[in-house]
């Protein structure tokens, strides 16, 4: 690493680079080799003396305290005391801090927010800033775009190129190609634990994908045009809260047919979540129906909008998704143990539930050293696939999707794209939810926009992506319209937030 | 220091093999069950380098950090610890040691006595006596003698089982229930009832006052079930308040009129029928009794319900991960309230073990003893598996067995059973600190099970 580079570190989920960073952030200790810092040998004992060192680090996992606000998960670990020995903790300052740093590189935070109220990106953002306060040299940010939304994403590289700016060396892990051509000064690609190959950013995607899954891989999803048929999902005025009492889904109107694929776009937390839990039973609705094959089944139990043939992909994998410390096996029949073939009556039947995980661990190619292995001990890319393997496995009249590919190698997402696909042309309807424009783009027939809690706009996947950003930022064609025609139009109804700004 | 328990051979430092290394992480990995019997790791675990011989390996198994090696050094460590209280709490050993450094074979030589002697006693009045068995074949005692030491041992150990399945199984759902001692009592309360006021013959009398007992505790846990399901009241403050009441209800309840015994002036209950306690096993002069084979009998049932039922499943998912299990569309707060109700119906057994067995027939402000907190020193020391609970239960049988000798032939408090019993455990709950004393290899990728109460 040299002062103000951005080195980009790429490889598919389970290669190695986390736990690379782990060492170089002192949480594991090396076996072998060792780690030099301006050309001294370094041994880190732990993250106190990495930090000591100038190494600061953002995890692909957020390490923040749930319940304390942000300045006090920003302060943790470099708490200030004043009043001498009585040693009041300076919570001022903290918060001075937070707001100085965040302005300074463009990052809003709430510094008074209580942490386990923020939307995951925002979390994200949290963890950025802390580390930006430790004065740090080197940045090491795990996947920090799983989580952002193109805007944020942008944002981000913004800050980035800030920071290198200021002389400060980032070490940038992603598996995302587009962001490591637009912002890497190099690129280090690592593979099964070792370094395959380093390549400038002029290289092609194709070839740095290559590179990274030792193969060539198909990035566009190649689908046939959608036959729609019969719609299977109405959603009609739908109202729901979100865990803060606070309005999400304010509104929504939705259709989904059979055979088709419905994307939502949107930056995340503008009420995506929501939707999808209130259509899932996981979150009361407030207002509105929910229509499954003509039935209502809004007020049902989750148990029984899954039985009606919906499979559910949650958003997050390792707290909604899966129990890590059960097996593959167990994880597989998840929402299904209790039904035939897997239960007779009160008992589980281990020999139907062991042929089946068998079955589906060959067919959706779940790299796993065994189905009786605990599912946290797979790499992400295959912890998904278990859930897709579970979901995809029974039949489906709806299969909603939430950020299907989030944090999944290469490899991974083109199979659960192709797996997606197959099951639109089977006939069922599928909801993706996505904050990955690209994919969603990839995947939809149709493109609906949340914003604020409301459908702003559906379009094709032809629409050029600058206009699906404008939607996703809350300007809608006709506020565009009016915009560059300077004029103000009384019909605009749909957007009130960017007609308000108009309007000043 | 004159304990007779050094561990024998020095840990093996030197740095293993890949292979080695590889071989001790599963072998860490996996459960008590599988540490029990190194054998079959070894068989699997395909060594491609030089084959070591099987004892070789079983040894570096053994010394490699897994949680039944723990568990054994745990009860080493206890019972050194155990030794020096004892030495401690003796004046007369104590004050050999004034001059230690005059005479120190007088001050080795009496700590020595003392400690192995009590810990002989501790053994023979839980185990086997060798003198019961020579006055046996001459003709000094009767047959009954020989096996007095274990039926003591099995009457401590079968309400035990049932308060650390009840512990157990409510961890495994994720929910700490301090409650057992208080779902023991109004068990106790029942089955007692029920065995003095209802006239029924033999055979059905002793199953009605069971189930009463079962029933009153499934009733005590699910209260805090409900509460916890509706309301998100915390499970651990509404039962440790629930053993409150239901302490007290006793003491209140046995100098009723109709359920005090009318001969006594003191707070005593009126006597359970015979027609309503569990048949004693081995004649009448042996005090164990059939509870043992119904707390054998519900080990086998917790197990096949945690580990093949649906409910158990559920019970299993809700415990390990309650928003994955409420995405797939498992009820958390209906399986957290029938968590619960089993939970409170285990411990009822074992209240009703404490009146029906051999005990004590009547109730009185201590029936139920300690056995509801003693239940989740089991629990945690037999792993919350229930095998693993009712070999933990026999343990502490051994120790409630052999501490009454040990107590009457020694001198030795029989409070130091209690101290053992908890420096057991304590060691158990600190691995790390066991596998320092022992310099054990730790495994690689090792992670220490210390969360055990999770969700705190």
């Amino acid at each position: 690493m040299e002062p103000g580079e951005i080195h980009a570190l790429l490889g598919e989920n389970g290669a190695g680079k986390s736990t690379l960073m782990n060492v170089l952030y002192g949480l594991y200790q090396p076996d072998e080799g060792e780690i030099l810092v301006d050309g001294k040998a370094l041994k880190l004992r732990g993250p106190s003396d990495a930090i000591a060192a100038g190494i600061g680090m953002v995890h692909q996992h957020f390490m923040l305290v749930p319940v304390f606000t942000v300045a006090e998960n920003i302060m943790l670990g470099a708490e200030q005391v004043r009043g001498g020995i009585a040693g009041f903790l300076d919570r001022r300052r903290a918060r001075r801090e937070v707001v100085e740093v965040s302005e300074r590189y463009g990052l809003r935070v709430d510094p008074d927010a209580v942490v386990e109220d923020l939307p995951v990106g925002i979390q994200q953002r949290v963890e950025i800033v802390k580390a930006l306060t430790r004065d740090v040299d080197l940045l090491i940010l795990d996947e920090p775009t799983a989580v952002l939304t193109p805007q944020e994403t942008e944002e981000l590289l913004t800050v980035m190129r800030s920071l290198k700016a200021a002389g400060k060396s980032i070490v940038f892990i992603t598996h995302k190609l587009g962001e490591v051509k637009a912002i890497a000064d190099r690129i280090t690609v690592i593979r099964r634990g070792k370094t395959v190959g380093t390549a400038s950013p002029d290289a092609s995607r194709d070839e740095l994908a290559a590179l990274m899954v030792g193969r060539s891989v198909r990035l566009t999803v190649e689908k046939a045009p959608a036959a729609p048929g019969e719609p299977v999902l109405e959603v009609a005025g739908l109202v729901v809260d979100d865990d803060r009492q606070i309005r999400a889904v304010d509104g929504i109107d939705l259709t989904v047919r059979a055979g088709e694929v419905l994307g939502v776009a949107g930056v995340q937390g503008n009420g995506q979540t929501e939707l999808i839990e209130a259509i899932m039973g996981l979150r009361p609705v407030l207002a509105g129906s929910v229509t499954l094959d003509g039935e209502r089944i809004d007020g049902w139990s989750t148990k029984k909008v899954l039985r009606a043939g919906v499979g559910y992909v949650p958003e997050d994998r390792s707290v909604d998704g899966l129990v890590k410390e059960f097996s593959v096996a167990e994880n597989l029949v998840l929402d299904i143990y209790d039904r035939p073939p897997f239960a007779g009556g009160l008992a589980l039947k281990p020999d139907a539930i062991a042929a089946s995980a068998k079955e589906r661990i060959a067919q959706f190619d779940v790299r796993t050293s065994s189905a009786e292995a605990p599912v946290g001990t797979l790499s992400g890319g295959n912890q998904q696939k278990v859930i897709v393997a579970r979901e995809l496995s029974r039949p489906l009249k709806l299969f909603i999707a939430a950020q299907p590919t989030r944090g999944v190698d290469v490899g991974s997402i083109e199979f659960i794209h192709s797996r997606v696909i197959r099951e639109r042309d089977i006939g069922t309807a599928v909801l993706v939810v996505s904050s990955e424009l690209d994919e969603v783009l990839g995947l939809a027939d149709r493109v609906a926009v949340m914003y604020r809690g409301r459908i702003i706009g559906i379009v094709g996947p032809d629409t050029p992506r600058e206009q699906i950003g404008l939607l996703m930022a809350g300007v809608t064609p006709e506020v565009a319209a009016e915009q560059t025609a300077g004029a103000t139009d009384d019909d605009a109804a749909p957007a009130e937030a960017p007609r308000s700004e108009d309007e000043e | 220091m004159t304990n007779p328990n050094p561990p024998s051979g020095s840990p093996d430092k030197e740095p293993a093999s890949e292979a080695q290394a590889a071989q001790n992480a599963l072998g860490n990995t996996e459960r008590a069950e599988a540490a029990t019997t190194p054998q079959a790791q070894t068989a699997q675990g395909g060594t491609p380098e030089p084959r070591p011989s099987l004892g070789r390996l079983f040894v570096e198994n053994l010394w490699a950090a897994n949680t039944f090696t723990v568990t054994l050094l745990s009860l080493v460590l206890a019972i050194v610890v155990g030794g020096i209280l004892m030495i401690i709490s003796d004046p007369d050993v104590l004050s050999t040691y004034s001059y230690i450094t005059a005479r120190p074979s007088d001050a080795l030589e009496s700590s020595w006595t003392l400690v192995s002697e009590a810990y002989a006693n501790l053994f023979k009045g839980a185990v086997f006596d060798p003198e019961t068995f020579s006055g046996w074949l001459n003709g000094s005692n009767g047959w009954e003698a020989v096996f007095a030491p274990i039926s003591e041992t099995l009457t401590y150990t079968a309400p035990l089982v049932f308060t650390g399945l009840s512990v157990a199984l409510a961890f495994r759902g994720g929910l700490f229930n301090i409650g057992a001692q208080g779902q023991a009592t109004i068990g106790v309360i029942l089955a007692a009832l029920a065995g003095f006021l209802l006239p029924l013959p033999p055979g059905l009398h002793l199953l009605v006052a069971v189930l009463a007992g079962a029933l009153g505790g499934a009733v005590w846990g699910f209260v805090p079930g409900i509460l916890k399901a509706r309301t998100g009241a915390h499970e651990v403050i509404i039962t440790i308040m629930l053993n409150y009441v239901a302490t007290y209800f006793l003491t209140w309840l046995i100098v009723q009129n109709g359920v005090q015994d009318p001969t006594r002036t003191d707070a005593i209950s009126k006597a359970v029928d015979p027609s309503a306690q569990f048949p004693r096993l081995l004649g009448d002069n042996l005090r164990v009794h059939a509870g043992i084979l119904l707390a054998v009998l519900a080990t086998w049932a917790v197990a096949w319900l945690l580990n093949r039922s649906t409910l158990g499943f559920e019970l299993r998912a809700v415990g390990a991960n309650p928003d994955a299990a409420r995405t797939a569309g498992i009820s958390v707060t209906r399986t957290f309230v029938l968590i619960m109700v089993f939970a409170g119906l285990l411990a009822g057994l074992g209240g009703s073990n404490m009146v029906l067995g051999s005990t004590a027939s009547a109730l009185t402000p201590l029936v139920v003893a300690q056995i509801g907190f003693d239940g989740i020193l089991v629990a945690l020391l037999g792993r919350l598996k229930p095998w693993g609970v009712a070999l933990a239960a026999l343990l502490f049988g051994a120790l409630q067995a052999g501490g009454n000798r040990m107590q009457s032939y020694s001198g030795i408090s029989l409070e130091l059973v209690t101290v053992l019993q908890a420096l057991i455990v304590i060691f158990i709950a600190a691995p790390a600190l066991v596998k320092a004393i022992f310099q054990l290899r730790a495994a690689r990728a090792a992670r220490l099970q210390t969360s055990l109460a999770k969700g705190w």
